[in-house]
């Protein structure tokens, strides 16, 4: 089912972060990729390339954060207004999901972002086999949860 | 202004335009990327809209920037230059995958929505955390 404006507001959201790639690239000459520049700022801290990060943390959060202040512009299914969704389980199956998450951005060098959005952008092939590869576990994963043990989120 | 002052502030104007994108885009709600992931259920196309407006806004802009001599605020441009396919990229990614068809949070959504934290998100991003420590160790 295609919501338009759901779908609208996805593709300026999809600007907003491209912008944000790219201003990062520009400024500062960095890959926007949030595992890696998180990571690095909890557990190595690099001298002298720290404080970016950690004001990058800081105005990721807030982005959302205004758009609650404002009361408008949320995209959360089916809650006109909402800007941050409900956790889709419980404690146990997060713990799960955040270790599988860290290992395998860790080991894999990079998420979402990293990966999907600037590594395509520059037409990486590890990129694009890591996205398709993420992609692929991630819709099996959805499936077998949804719909063979018919469980879960 | 120094470049010791500028990069946070820059850093900071990221971190904002990432934030509101990711927000704007519906993506701090796990049901809209678990509905988008879930193929033979009641498909949610938002993330698909969100990948490539991001993807072709990055594209355009890279071409553009990329061609100066420097970043305006650093030294060089730090690129990563490894175009081979190995073992670790690969289940690395599968396993994030697992991960993120599970929770319906990959690392960025997962922080971005820290205003609205509730016990499950708390253990998401402890876990999240001790698996990068723990990828470090392996790797």
């Amino acid at each position: 089912m295609l919501d338009w404006s759901s779908s609208l507001q996805g593709l300026a959201g999809g600007v907003l972060i491209g912008l944000s790639a790219v201003w990062l690239m520009a400024a500062l000459g960095r890959i926007a990729g949030i595992s890696g520049i998180l990571s690095a700022l909890v557990l190595e801290r690099p001298k002298g390339d720290t404080a970016w990060r950690l004001t990058f943390l800081l105005g990721l959060i807030s982005g959302p954060l205004l758009l609650t202040a404002l009361g408008a512009f949320g995209n959360v299914a089916g809650q006109p207004g909402a800007v941050i969704g409900a956790p889709a389980g419980g404690v146990g199956l997060m713990l799960v999901a955040g270790l599988l998450v860290g290992v395998g951005t860790g080991i894999g060098s990079g998420c979402t972002s990293g990966h999907g959005v600037c590594g395509l952008s520059r037409l990486s092939p590890r990129s694009l086999a890591a996205t398709v590869t993420f992609l692929a576990t991630g819709i099996v994963t959805v499936f077998v949860v949804r719909h063979l043990l018919g469980g879960g989120a | 202004m120094t470049s010791a002052m500028l990069k946070p502030i820059a850093g900071y104007l990221a971190g904002l335009l990432f934030g509101l994108g990711l927000a704007l885009g519906g993506m701090t709600d796990p049901a809209r990327v678990i509905g988008f992931l879930d193929l033979a259920g009641a498909w949610d196309p938002t993330l698909m809209f969100v990948l490539g407006g991001a993807v072709v806004t990055t594209f355009v802009g890279y071409r553009w920037v990329l061609r100066r001599r420097a970043p305006l605020f650093a030294g060089a441009f730090q690129l990563p230059t490894r175009r081979d396919l190995d073992a670790k990229l690969l289940g690395g990614a599968a396993l994030f995958g697992i991960g993120w068809g599970l929770s319906g949070y990959c690392p960025g959504p997962a922080v971005a929505s820290l205003s609205g934290l509730s016990l499950p998100l708390a253990a998401m991003l402890t876990a999240m955390v001790g698996g990068w420590w723990l990828a470090r160790r392996l790797g």
